[in-house]
């Protein structure tokens, strides 16, 4: 077991508590800039898809997991993202300029829409959030002018500092552009974890009557959640967009929003590694599958629904078995090595929590 | 002088009138206790300080300022901050992170510095820190600085609470039970804690509390109060010895 001896507060506020651990995720880092070296580009293909998921992922978390408001309406702020680029784009902004603009486009919209929105709590915020989905897929194809209606739009290839780069024709450029954006997003929320917002995010999902007390404004604080966690949503429906190669009114569905939730319930509700774990599960589940299909029945057997029900199940077991989801279990098997022989069983069993003050609206 | 001023307040809920023309002004530097039974409205006005209920009628002041113009996360700006009576701390974050939220009025830094972690951002998270650390060192939380407080008992709850409005710097500190469900040993404890904050750092405190252990020892004066109106109000002696209070707690005749 590793004791950290600390001698600042600084070394609790800087993004690796130690060299070990800066270490690892240094590691980590070099292993993903080698990638294009060590796997064929149908795998790195699949890898890209495992990052735009986790980016989506870590906007979802900042909502669901950090500020504790559930919502079911992502796959419309991924669709806004990545609308708003290829819009932008064909206006003739170049991408440097149109993909963060999308990307904040998409969390100004997300906050106006959080405005009447976050005036519900729990399942029926989560009900709201369905009809945006739903509705999305409608204005879509209202606003044909715009968004090409049921015929969808095809982004073209991004230029970047005078690079092209195409997700078919080029995977490693566009799988190093992921990553980069992957990389500033994880920042991001890290940042937001160590500052004053996002302990207000965190205080605002555990009691809003405290946070309130302590001077936290529910509204606005809620509000900025929604904005950013849609902010970065946006970036990752515009990647989804140029990952596709063409979308339409139909490719972001309410399905995708179930998808996205479903995922980082998986993967570990507030916490970024979460976000990533459940991304792997979302993007490899599908290959996996037809793999296993393939050596149990041989090809060509079209079981539909399979992904689905098999997805439904992931997360049932999670829920009755694991509701810290992997990073949980992860954390759980790490502590058991690092306190090795000394730990209990009973060591992460939720402690029935006390009454709570009765809800003051 | 006195900070705190409630005038001829008023509360309904519907046909039941929780408080009922309550007045009361706690002044600066004193320990306020106000007692009362079950029911009687003790909580209520301590959400009406809070504002979180809106009152029917009456004034509110604080430090000469209107209470009543502000909404329920601009008290805290004020300098009053509060406990709960049945601990509302944030349960899945560290002790260190509850207490920090507790500097939430002090945030300067905007959400674009901290996105990106600006120098500010650090220098102004190293002074929150070192603030929380002198309450940490206050209350001898420095064993469960990291612990999650989800995992914690009931009595060290307690503190973290405390800790979390020490935390924010305030003027008034409003206890909602501080010892209720204490041990004897952590009733002493809170009752030490409660003395220090008053002479060491100069706060005031106004709490509700049932034991009369409690707040004979530490309280200046006492307010007695039944179905939501003042019954006797003095120091805890004249109070207790009331026959008024003594009629509300035990029923007429009975002594």
């Amino acid at each position: 077991m590793r004791i950290l001896f600390k001698t600042s507060y600084n070394d609790d506020i800087r993004l690796f508590p130690d060299r070990w651990t800066l270490a690892v995720y240094a590691a980590l880092l070099a292993l993903a800039f080698a990638l294009p070296l060590l796997l064929d580009e149908f795998y790195l293909g699949e890898v890209t898809n495992v990052l735009i998921w986790a980016i989506a992922g870590l906007g979802l978390m900042l909502l669901t997991g950090q500020t504790g408001q559930v919502s079911l309406g992502h796959a419309a702020f991924l669709a806004i993202g990545c609308y708003t680029n290829t819009i932008l784009i064909e206006a003739g902004l170049p991408f440097i300029l149109a993909f963060p603009l999308a990307g904040m486009i998409t969390g100004v919209v997300g906050a106006i829409i959080a405005i009447p929105a976050l005036r519900l709590h729990g399942i029926y915020l989560a009900i709201a959030t369905i009809a945006l989905s739903i509705l999305a897929d409608d204005i879509i194809v209202l606003l044909d002018p715009w968004t090409g209606g049921v015929s969808g739009k095809f982004p073209d290839a991004i230029t970047l500092f005078g690079l092209e780069i195409e997700r078919w024709t080029m995977p490693v450029r566009f799988y190093y552009l992921v990553l980069a954006v992957t990389v500033i997003c994880t920042l991001f929320y890290r940042n937001l974890l160590r500052s004053p917002l996002g302990r207000a995010f965190a205080a605002v999902r555990d009691s809003e009557v405290s946070a309130s007390a302590m001077g936290v404004h529910i509204a606005r604080t809620k509000g900025t959640a929604f904005g950013l966690s849609c902010m970065i949503t946006g970036w990752a429906g515009a990647l989804m967009g140029y990952y596709a190669g063409a979308f339409n009114n139909e490719t972001f569905s309410l399905v995708i929003s179930i998808t996205l939730l479903m995922m980082i319930v998986i993967g570990g509700l507030g916490s970024i590694h979460g976000a990533f774990f459940g991304a792997v599960v979302v993007a490899f589940l599908p290959q996996v599958l037809s793999i296993l299909k393939g050596a149990v029945l041989g090809g060509g057997v079209a079981i539909p629904g399979l992904e689905t029900g098999v997805f439904g199940m992931i997360l049932i077991l999670f829920i009755l078995f694991e509701p810290m989801g992997i990073y949980g279990r992860w954390l759980k098997v790490r502590t058991w090595f690092e306190l090795f022989p000394f730990a209990r069983k009973d060591m992460f069993r939720r402690q029935k929590s006390y009454l709570k003050t009765e809800r003051l609206r | 002088m006195s900070l705190l001023e409630i005038k001829d307040a008023t509360l309904k809920f519907g046909g039941v009138v929780a408080v009922n023309n309550l007045s009361l002004s706690v002044n600066e530097g004193e320990v306020y206790a106000i007692v009362g039974p079950n029911g009687a409205g003790k909580s209520t006005v301590f959400n009406l300080i809070s504002r979180f209920y809106q009152p029917f009628s009456g004034s509110f002041t604080f430090d000469g300022q209107n209470l009543l113009d502000r909404a329920a996360d601009q008290v805290a700006d004020l300098g009053i901050a509060r406990t709960f009576q049945n601990i509302e701390l944030f349960d899945h974050a560290t002790v260190l992170q509850n207490l920090l939220v507790g500097r939430h009025r002090h945030r300067k830094t905007s959400l674009v510095e901290e996105l990106l972690f600006a120098p500010r951002v650090r220098r102004e998270e190293m002074a929150h820190r070192a603030a929380v650390e002198e309450v940490i060192d206050f209350l001898d939380l420095q064993p469960y600085r990291d612990k999650m407080i989800a995992g914690l008992p009931y009595g060290v709850r307690k503190v973290v609470e405390l800790g979390r409005a020490l935390a924010s710097g305030p003027r008034l500190l409003l206890l909602d039970e501080p010892a209720s469900g204490l041990s004897v040993e952590e009733t002493q404890d809170m009752r030490w804690w409660i003395d220090d904050i008053r002479k060491q750092m100069g706060i005031t405190v106004l709490m509700v509390e049932h034991d009369m252990g409690l707040v004979s020892s530490v309280c200046d004066r006492v307010l007695a109060l039944a179905d939501g109106a003042k019954l006797a109000e003095g120091t805890p002696a004249q109070v207790q010895a009331d026959p008024t209070v003594i009629e509300a707690y035990l029923g007429a005749g009975a002594v």
